[in-house]
């Protein structure tokens, strides 16, 4: 089977762009903190939601909900009606990442197909098979952390298709789990849907540099000629002993392109793109080339290369200084 | 795909003459064009929280400084003593690329050719309400004043 495309949009015209460039399915979000990208001005109001569906239906082309974040008992009703307006748009699968809303979308929208988030943060295939015998979990998004053997190995042994993420911005906690931001900020993303809120980041342009603050904690200082990432606290520079330097991570990007052979071998359902912050250029940037690459795969097999052009075309639109194949390309486990 | 807007800085002597012009006839227009949009494809309702913000639109390799506020009847140039909430500044090629959608905003920050200081909220709404216009819906109900890309 074809490896499926898919592709991010945070609003109406990134949608569009992605399905003309040949994304198989695009995954969006509501304008609230039912998923991790609640950024002001972002997402999907119910009929920029009604106009995507209907867009890429019309073009043989999927659209998934991102509903990933954790509901609260104080809001609780917000997250289940999310999971019943994915149902009457005719959304064709909620990605979750909530145990008790998976029970909730089995429960009153048995039809409704379920995903299960990264931000699950379910790295073996005895949790991802758990998560299918209770909730009937069909997709799994697995955290950037496995190298590909460990990849292998899951799909191996679980009924559920498993989605890898090929390219984009990395968030390298055990995902759904991370603290950094709640401690700089008081806000989770996990519960709130935002890393780094935009209230709480500032920029300035001083003698020293370009200066980067979350709430008011000087997290990263860039001269002239550096490439700068966004404002996480994973990718701030930070003094530990004598050194300033990245010490939880560097700024790079995730960009598998040259392991596309091994993924497709191993079969691997989906490839999944990251980015619905980004503009409607990026998307269609990014989905041009993973399309023509994917096609390429499926007749080149293992003689697949990446046309030098693509990886420019990529590293142009990346976050940070370089690149990284991440976790997936290790030889220690 | 590369962009199609080729790679151009405005030469300086040209920056140099331009920043000793008065730039109230550049800002004018600027908001001229701003509250043609207003309302027919900038949803005002979204823009509120930016009504009495001071916004600075700095032009770098054009020596132009636009400033603007959004007021009860739309965008007008402004030049009172208060700092301002939001400056953005970019060369003129890549304000233009933005414009017809051939660049994004987070790739053009990376590689350090668009800067965002003071209130990044703003900037977020900004940035994120203009890149959800949905022109092509549009087309057929704009104004021949050739304010829409592509
Ligand atoms: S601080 Fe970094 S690792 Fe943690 S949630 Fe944000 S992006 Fe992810």
């Amino acid at each position: 089977m074809a490896i499926e495309l898919v592709c991010p949009a945070g609003s109406l015209p990134a949608l569009k762009t992605a399905v003309d460039a040949g994304a198989d399915c695009v995954y969006v979000g509501l304008r609230d903190a039912t998923n991790a990208r609640n950024f002001t001005g972002l997402n999907f109001d119910d009929r920029a939601l009604a106009d995507g569906v209907a867009y890429a239906h019309a073009r043989g082309a999927k659209v998934l909900l991102a509903l990933n974040t954790y509901p609260r008992s104080d809001n609780w009703a917000r997250w289940t009606a999310a999971v019943d307006t994915a149902a009457e748009r005719g959304i064709d699968a909620v990605i979750l990442a909530d145990p008790g809303l998976m029970r909730y979308a089995l429960r009153t929208h048995p039809s409704l197909r379920r995903h299960l988030s990264v931000q699950g943060s379910a790295t073996s295939y005895e949790a991802i098979n758990f998560y299918h015998e209770q909730f009937g979990i069909q997709r799994a998004v697995l955290p950037r952390v496995l190298s590909l053997a460990q990849v292998e190995q899951v799909i191996a042994h679980t009924p559920v298709e498993i989605e890898l993420f090929g390219f984009g911005g990395l968030c390298v906690m055990v995902e759904g789990r991370c603290a950094l931001s709640a401690y700089a900020t008081g806000e989770s993303p996990n519960c709130n849907g935002a890393c780094s809120p935009g209230k709480y980041v500032r920029w300035e342009q001083t003698a020293a540099g370009m200066e980067a603050r979350v709430n008011g904690i000087l997290i990263d200082r860039f001269a002239a000629d550096e490439r700068a990432g966004y404002p996480t606290l994973c990718k701030g520079r930070f003094a530990v002993g004598s050194e300033t330097y990245y010490a939880i991570e560097e700024p790079t990007s995730l960009n598998t392109l040259e392991l596309l052979p091994e993924i497709a071998r191993m079969g691997v359902a989906a490839i999944k793109i990251e980015g619905r912050q980004r503009s409607p250029a990026y998307v269609g940037q990014v989905t041009r080339v993973w399309r023509q690459a994917i096609d390429r795969v499926a007749h080149e097999g293992d003689r697949f290369r990446p046309d030098a052009a693509w990886l420019r075309e990529l590293a142009r639109v990346s976050e940070g200084q370089s690149q990284t194949l991440g976790a997936y390309h290790r030889p220690w486990k | 795909m590369e962009p199609k807007l080729p790679a151009f800085i405005v030469p300086g002597r040209v920056a140099a003459l331009v920043g000793r012009l008065p730039q109230l006839p550049p800002a004018l227009a600027l908001a001229g064009a701003l509250n043609l949009a207003l309302g027919r494809v900038l949803p005002r309702e979204q823009l509120e929280p930016l009504a009495g913000k001071r916004l600075l639109v700095r032009v770098t390799d054009a020596g132009l400084a636009l400033r603007f506020a959004l007021g009860a009847n739309g965008f007008r140039p402004v030049f009172d003593r208060q700092p301002d909430d939001l400056r953005i500044s970019a060369t003129l090629r890549d304000f233009l690329a933005l414009a017809l959608r051939e660049e994004d905003a987070d790739t053009l920050f990376f590689g350090r050719r668009l800067l965002m200081e003071g209130d990044t909220e703003l900037g977020l709404l900004v940035k994120n309400t203009l890149d959800a216009v949905d022109w092509a819906a549009l087309r057929p109900a704009l104004p021949r004043v050739g304010l829409r890309p592509g």
